[in-house]
């Protein structure tokens, strides 16, 4: 009898073990998620609507950062010239970039606070560890626009590694640029490029 | 100004440009040198012509007007959308297009409301250069036309066809001066509609014409399903040290 509970038991768990690991969210429920806690909260908090810069970083910091692996999107956008950076270099460059797309793109946000998105059924296979998961933004008067997440799984669960809009890569668009810098300048001329766009606009934000 | 003068202008506008640079070599645009100059000519008009008025008008007319505007426009062009649909062979959208603008002109009013829209009828996003992608004709090199903006070999083909193809165009063909403000209006209009997109463009990159071009071409290759000539061959390294 004894016997015949343990292995019970030892079943049981080896049952659960898959269980603990299908719970873990997926990444379309991720994003539908997250997408609809934030846009409530835009709507709801006053300051955020008015454009106070401090309140959008709070909110992207707490809500959307977590979900991006900006080491992943920095690699994809300087291709090439990732392996000539050290590992000190690779942290430099990950952190410029993203302080540069949260400064771009946090205060854009805001504007679509106010469409309607629409989730798109996901198509994957449970083994899959990239997606792309597709939403649509509804503007009145316009053609609906695509906005879809690539996605990879992580041991932290699903990470967000490039935005496309309307056929559009963000990370795609700074490849150009990016190697024109590496070319004439080394990593560091791309990490140099990178900190200057930014001390701009740290400039320019705080005048107004 | 005659031509002479015109290439020394051009020149002149080179060096200030820095065409003189070594830069990675695209192969979709060989003629980067003279699209960066003419995005240098067509930065210039805007920033002393375009911009401000566009500015002016988007602060001054209404809201409600603008979309009023907008719609106006759109409801001629959706004729050439409808018409490359079919080319394209995509009935089902092309009849869209048709129902669009039957009601439209209407029930909307002339095109002053989008109530089509509001029905249900989506706008398509067909165009000529599509259509001439579709019927297998390259991209060719990548232009930068100032005032009209990123382009290509076939997409400025496609571009002046579907110019042609807008009823305005023989609606206003006795009246030159009718004509001459609406082309006014309207890209004063398109422009205060890429106001915002002008601000993050200026925020995201010190390489503007570079961010241009890499969306312009990801665009076209997305809505025409044909991959434009790029180099981004190396967009599956493999993830390292991570």
């Amino acid at each position: 009898m004894k016997r015949i509970i343990s292995l019970l038991f030892s079943a049981a768990f080896l049952f659960a073990a898959p269980v603990i690991n299908a719970q873990e969210t997926a990444p379309d429920a991720l994003v539908k998620s997250v997408t609809e806690d934030v846009l409530e909260i835009m709507r709801q908090n006053k300051d955020i609507q008015a454009g106070s810069i401090n309140e959008i970083s709070k909110l992207v910091d707490a809500k959307v950062l977590p979900h991006f692996n900006f080491r992943r999107m920095t690699q994809l956008a300087v291709g090439r010239g990732w392996r000539q950076a050290s590992a000190d270099q690779q942290d430099e460059l990950a952190r410029q970039f993203r302080d540069l797309l949260v400064r771009t793109y946090a205060n854009a946000v805001v504007s679509y606070s106010n469409q309607r998105f629409v989730f798109k059924p996901l198509r994957m296979n449970p083994n899959d560890t990239e997606v792309m998961v597709r939403t649509e933004i509804m503007q009145p008067g316009g053609s609906p626009v695509a906005l879809d997440y690539s996605m990879e799984k992580t041991e932290q669960g699903w990470k967000v590694y490039d935005v496309v809009v309307g056929g559009v890569s963000l990370v795609t668009t700074y490849r150009d640029s990016f190697a024109q810098e590496v070319r004439a300048g080394g990593i560091d001329g791309l990490i140099n490029a990178l900190t200057e766009q930014n001390k701009a606009l740290q400039a320019r934000q705080n005048q107004t | 100004m005659n031509i002479r003068n015109c290439l020394i202008f051009l020149s002149a506008l080179c060096l200030f440009s820095g065409c003189a640079t070594q830069r990675v070599p695209i192969a979709a645009d060989p003629l980067e040198g003279f699209n960066r100059t003419m995005f240098t000519v067509h930065e210039g008009l805007d920033t002393v012509l375009l911009k401000p008025v566009a500015q002016g008008y988007d602060a001054v007319v209404p809201a409600p007007v603008k979309r009023g505007v907008g719609n106006f426009f759109e409801n001629f062009r959706d004729v050439a959308r409808s018409g490359n649909a079919f080319l394209q062979g995509k009935g089902r959208q092309g009849v869209t297009g048709l129902g669009r603008i039957l009601i439209n002109s209407t029930l909307g009013l002339f095109g002053l409301f989008d109530v089509a829209s509001e029905m249900g009828l989506q706008k398509g996003t067909e165009d000529f250069g599509q259509t001439l992608a579709i019927w297998g004709v390259p991209s060719g090199p990548y232009l930068f036309v100032p005032l009209i903006g990123p382009s290509g070999g076939r997409d400025i083909v496609g571009f002046t066809v579907d110019a042609y193809a807008n009823p305005l165009w023989y609606l206003t063909k006795d009246e030159i001066a009718v004509r001459n403000s609406l082309i006014g209006i309207y890209t004063m209009h398109t422009r205060a509609n890429l106001l915002p997109a002008d601000r993050i463009l200026s925020e995201a990159t010190w390489d503007k014409y570079a961010h241009i071009r890499s969306a312009y071409l990801q665009r076209r290759a997305a809505i025409t399903g044909r991959p434009t000539l790029d180099d981004y061959d190396d967009l599956d390294d493999p993830p390292d040290g991570e």
